[in-house]
Order: C-alpha cells, then structure tokens, then sequence
C-alpha cells in the first residue's frame, strides 16, 4: 500500500516538475478566460477627459501606497508596485507543526511585491466614455526569501474595491463594460 | 623540448578546442547570429493599413494586458512597447517561467505602420512563426485590422 503510494506520488512528482507556469503555446493566444478576466477589470465612465481619470487612478494608487513605476499619459498606463509583508497565520501554524511531527520544513510566505497596471482608452460614439483596465499581480517570497510564486490576483472584490474609490473620487459612477 | 612532448600537448589540445568551439561565446549570445536576421525580421514583422501610431501602440499594450502580460516600459516617440510574463507556483509545482516581448512600431511607406516583436523565453531567442502568428493574431482582434505579412 505504501510502496504503491510512494510510486503513484514520485510519478507525479515527476510529471510536475516538468511544467513550466508559461509556455509559448499557452500564452500568446487569447482565450474565453481571458475576456472573461477583462470584464471583471474593466469599467466605464461617463468622461472625455481620459487624462484627469488618469491623474485621479495614479493619486488613488498612491493613497493606497503603491509607488508609480512607468506612467504615459499619451498611451493612456500606469504601472505601479509596493512590497508588503506576505505572513500568513495558517502556513507559519502548518510549518511549524509540520516541522516538529514530520521534521518537514515547509517555509511559509514572507514578503510579497504587489503590481498594479492602470490602462485608459476613449470608447463609446465618439469616444464619449473612458475604458479604465486595472490588473493586479504579486511575487512572493519565502521565509527563504525564494522565490514561491508569481500570480494574478483573481479576485473580483479586489477590483470591486478599487473601481468603488475610483468612482467616489471621480463623482462619477462606474459602469460594468 | 623533445618530440613526445610536444605530441602529448598536442593532444590535449584537441579536446580543449572542441570544448571551446561547442560552448556558444558571449558574443554569439549578444549578437544572437545563428539565425537568418531577413528571416526571423519576417517572421517577427507584420504590416497594417493605418497610420495611427498611438491607436497601434494602445492596442498593443490592451492585446498585452489581455494575454495577463505585466508592461515594464513604453515610450511613445521611439513607439517601443517591453512586456513580460513570469509565473511560478512552487506549491502546485508549477516551474517559474518568464516570457518577455517587446514590439515596435515604425512607419512603412506612406500609408502603413510596421510592428515587429520580439519575444524571449527561457533565457532564449524566439524564432519560431508559431508564437508570433499567434500574437499577430490576438492583436488583428484589438486594431480591428489584418495584419500583413511582410518579406
């Protein structure tokens, strides 16, 4: 039973370390996720005046700490990032649990940096309406400090959060794309 | 120095110059010269029928935002755009992997704009068509405009 279980779990360790988190077939094609990823990032806003709603995403970046990496405002982005601690209660209690039972070290997460990316484009008849796309990712780092992950942050609540500030801060309400 | 010698450095040579020619140069890497450049410029080049340098430059960049691509710099007036995708996930053992691409965009004759990628995995050059037809592709989608293939 346990040499089988032994067996089953080195083979799949090996059919894992074989792949990579991105690939050339993978990842220049557009998929049905994809959009579905846009919609959740994306909302719109009754303006002409794309570079006041940058101005306003870049001043809403900034009260959320995030420090502005590359800006242009004739191509409409902003790219941000900021470092935080990435300490999670549950990892540092399975790490230490199964340090002591197992004498496993698992290292739990330490520090993360978070990036955000702002794109604004005129949409609408003409161009009557702002498109404002934002898209969050982290790296994260173990106690280690190696490398753990690097992934998007999904999580609709997340964008809901920063599209409710940008709307109180514009007085303009944001529709869904 | 007697004959035998010099027949013994002789053949230690030989395995240090096949060790020497099989490792690519530093140079080689800089200049990336294996590759036909006409060839790979083809592969790596498409035409479109506009003139609107930043309404192919934001397409660019919303095609990139689109396929999950994180922009590390743009710049208008050269018309260069520079993104990458790295992701890693050592709890599902997801090996960490980095794809960086930039495109440009310059004037071709009078009434179209030339966009050229490039793109590097792994620590190398891509210079096969099929990633790139694949980016052309999901860029068409964003401009609303067919792309043309170029010699």
């Amino acid at each position: 039973m346990s040499l089988r279980f032994g067996c089953a779990a080195l083979a799949a360790l090996l059919l894992m370390t074989g792949c990579y988190a991105v690939t050339l077939d993978r990842d220049l094609n557009l998929t049905p996720e994809m959009f579905a990823q846009r919609q959740v990032q994306t909302r719109r806003f009754d303006t002409t005046d794309e570079k006041k709603i940058l101005a306003t995403c870049s001043a809403l970046l900034q009260d959320t700490g995030f420090t502005i990496d590359e800006s242009d405002s004739q191509l409409g982005l902003l790219i941000a990032s900021k470092e935080r601690d990435a300490s999670d209660p549950v990892q540092w209690a399975l790490f230490l649990t199964a340090g002591i039972f197992l004498g496993v070290p698992i290292p739990p997460d330490k520090d993360q940096v978070m990036k955000a990316f702002v794109t604004t484009r005129p949409v609408g008849a003409e161009g009557r309406q702002v498109a404002v796309r934002v898209v969050f990712e982290r790296t994260v780092f173990d106690t280690e400090q190696r490398l753990k992950k690097i992934e998007p942050l999904n999580d609709p609540n997340m964008y809901r959060g920063f599209f409710e500030k940008l709307s109180k801060a514009l007085f303009l309400e944001a529709h869904e794309f | 120095m007697n004959s035998d010698s010099l027949k013994r450095k002789l053949l230690l040579m030989i395995p240090l110059t096949f060790l020497v020619t099989a490792c690519a140069t530093t140079q080689d890497h800089l200049l990336d010269m294996n590759t036909s450049q006409v060839q790979l410029r083809s592969i790596q080049s498409r035409a479109f029928d506009t003139t609107d340098k930043e309404k192919t430059m934001r397409a660019i960049i919303a095609t990139l935002q689109d396929l999950g691509f994180m922009l590390d710099r743009a710049d208008y007036t050269l018309g260069v755009v520079t993104a990458s995708k790295a992701r890693a996930d050592s709890v599902q053992m997801q090996v960490y992997a980095s794809l960086r691409i930039t495109v440009t965009v310059r004037p071709r004759g009078e009434k179209q704009l030339l966009v050229r990628a490039s793109a590097e995995y792994l620590r190398n050059p891509v210079t096969e068509a099929r990633p790139y037809q694949n980016f052309f592709n999901s860029l068409e989608k964003a401009m609303f405009l067919e792309a043309h293939q170029v010699d």
